[in-house]
């Protein structure tokens, strides 16, 4: 029988001389993973090299470590981070804590899939004010053949902000600052006009849009880097909160609005055992 | 009200008409009590009835519970079960393995993706036909917009060994005069006769038997979600019986590097 293979433009392996299921080197994008990248190239380095094929220049791996660190917590208010707790304050699996948040995280409401679809607004306006003020006007339609529901809000922008957040200003200052690509500076000058297109104020997911689409990397791989770069928060408040325990974390009250029979209306946490 | 006030009015509670659980007192699933009300229900009709709110006819409720039935493959090559294998192999937990391979069950070439775009491409050509379109040009402008049509074709092979079985039991269910059903076997004859060569899979017809049975898109994706479910824990149980790593193994020499030649970081972009 014809052995099958897996096909790969990233990954080299030659195996052990006595063992065809160890690998003696391995080589990413041509280069010698544990001979040479180890102890030369940093995390970031390696991150954009993986990801884009070819090493990063200085400003490439700084914006990208720049925004490493601004996606790595964004707190135990947001939902994904917030599913991650639900995960640990319940005593879940590490794993499924972090599935937890890559499922909510992974969203159109201030989730991957809103870095996504601001990614593809990138490709297609580039840095053309009249053509992003154009399409934030235009009402975003439902494409019910999609498993991703229509998005509620123009991407990259809070929904529900009054003005563009101090984080969110920090964030893009910094980053723009490290003159990587163009999007990023064109957002800063002309933020306040894309808000008074959009009525809404800038958030995190178009800053991080604007700064994976400087880095050059595709939706796709945007959404991907998203998706990862936000685990750590989701990570350590989830341990944190098992720590805390089931006692010290919100269930909320509930106001049924169909009861058929509404003795009760009130809610206490229930058990660990229930 | 917007912005933040409309936040403020959400705080610390949940409006609900789904349900509800009262800790030692009951539980109320879309308005019904659970444990009174619902008591009967078979778990499958407490689940279509959490996603529609209607409850079904038993002529009904069989061929549903047959468009999952029919499609839970314990075979480990399969990719969504092969994740679960392959979690079970690494000696991960079985609800890690199921659950992930659920979730990689929403794919664009097969799956709940397909099957969305199927039931999509179903109502959006019934209602074409209803304002008075040939059924062949709906057909055709489908093709030659998207290049495929949802329902249609498969991939690694052609045929579905699940209709014919199907079919059979629908018509012992006295349910084969659907409209949506005879639309979707009229396309296949279609793309049949037309020379595309796209038979009709499993997402097409059960999408059609839902929308008969006055299902939306919406509501027919969720109750799809289960159908691979039961072929899922042979595969992860039988991985993990096995020694541990025993699945699938990779030796060094299957994986084909088509990249860039060997280079030294010292070199790079890094150090410019």
């Amino acid at each position: 029988m014809n052995e099958e293979i897996i096909h790969s433009r990233i990954w080299q392996e030659e195996a052990e001389p006595d063992n065809a299921f160890a690998a003696s080197s391995c080589h990413c994008h041509g280069y010698d993973v544990y001979g040479e990248l180890l102890g030369n190239a940093s995390w970031i380095e390696y991150l954009f090299l993986l990801f884009r094929g070819e090493a990063p220049t200085r400003q490439q791996a700084k914006l990208l470590e720049g925004l490493a660190i601004a996606l790595a917590n964004p707190g135990p208010r947001d939902a994904a981070v917030h599913a991650a707790m639900c995960g640990g304050v319940g005593g879940s699996t590490s794993a499924s804590c972090l599935t937890a948040a890559l499922a909510v995280g992974a969203g159109a409401s201030g989730g991957a899939r809103e870095v996504y679809i601001a990614m593809e607004d990138w490709q297609s306006r580039g840095c053309n004010l009249e053509k992003w003020q154009t399409a934030l006007k235009v009402k975003l339609v439902d494409d019910p053949a999609d498993v991703w529901p229509v998005p509620e809000h123009p991407a990259g922008f809070d929904p529900y902000g009054v003005r563009c957040t101090t984080p969110v200003l920090q964030a893009l200052t910094h980053l723009a600052g490290i003159g990587c690509g163009q999007s990023l500076i064109w957002l800063r000058d002309n933020r306040a006009l894309l808000e008074a297109a959009a009525g809404l104020p800038l958030a995190m997911p178009g800053v991080a849009a604007a700064a994976l689409h400087d880095l050059g990397y595709t939706p796709e791989q945007g959404e991907m880097l998203h998706l990862f770069l936000r685990l750590p928060g989701a990570a350590v408040h989830a341990l944190e909160q098992k720590g805390y325990g089931y006692k010290k974390f919100p269930f909320f009250g509930v106001e049924l609005e169909n009861d058929p029979d509404p003795v009760s209306t009130s809610s206490t946490p229930i058990a660990a055992d229930t | 009200m917007s912005g933040p006030e409309l936040l403020e009015k959400q705080v610390g509670i949940l409006r609900t008409s789904a349900g509800a659980f009262f800790p030692g007192e009951r539980a109320v699933f879309r308005g019904c009590n659970l444990h009174t009300t619902l008591k009967d229900l078979e778990w499958f009709e407490l689940y279509v009835f959490g996603i529609t709110g209607r409850r079904f006819t038993p002529q009904q409720v069989k061929v549903l519970h047959a468009l999952w039935t029919y499609t839970s493959y314990p075979d480990a090559r399969l990719w969504n079960n092969r994740v679960a294998a392959l979690a079970g192999s690494a000696r991960s937990t079985g609800t890690l393995g199921i659950s992930a391979a659920l979730a990689v069950s929403e794919a664009k070439i097969y799956g709940w993706a397909a099957a969305r775009r199927a039931s999509e491409f179903l109502f959006r050509a019934k209602a074409k036909v209803d304002e008075g379109a040939k059924l062949e040009e709906v057909v055709r402008a489908e093709l030659k917009q998207r290049r495929g049509i949802g329902g249609y074709g498969r991939p690694i092979v052609s045929g579905d060994e699940r209709i014919a079985p199907l079919m059979v039991l629908v018509r012992e269910q006295g349910l084969e005069k659907g409209l949506f059903l005879n639309l979707a076997f009229e396309i296949e004859q279609i793309l049949i006769t037309q020379g595309w060569r796209m038979r009709m899979n499993h997402a097409a017809i059960s999408a059609a038997l839902a929308a008969d049975f006055g299902m939306s898109s919406q509501e027919y994706y969720f109750f799809g979600f289960p159908a691979f479910l039961a072929g899922v824990p042979p595969c992860f149980q039988e991985a993990a019986e096995k020694p541990e790593g025993l699945l699938f193994p990779l030796p060094c020499r299957m994986l084909l590097y088509e990249g860039v030649a060997r280079r030294s970081w010292h070199g790079a972009n890094i150090a410019n």
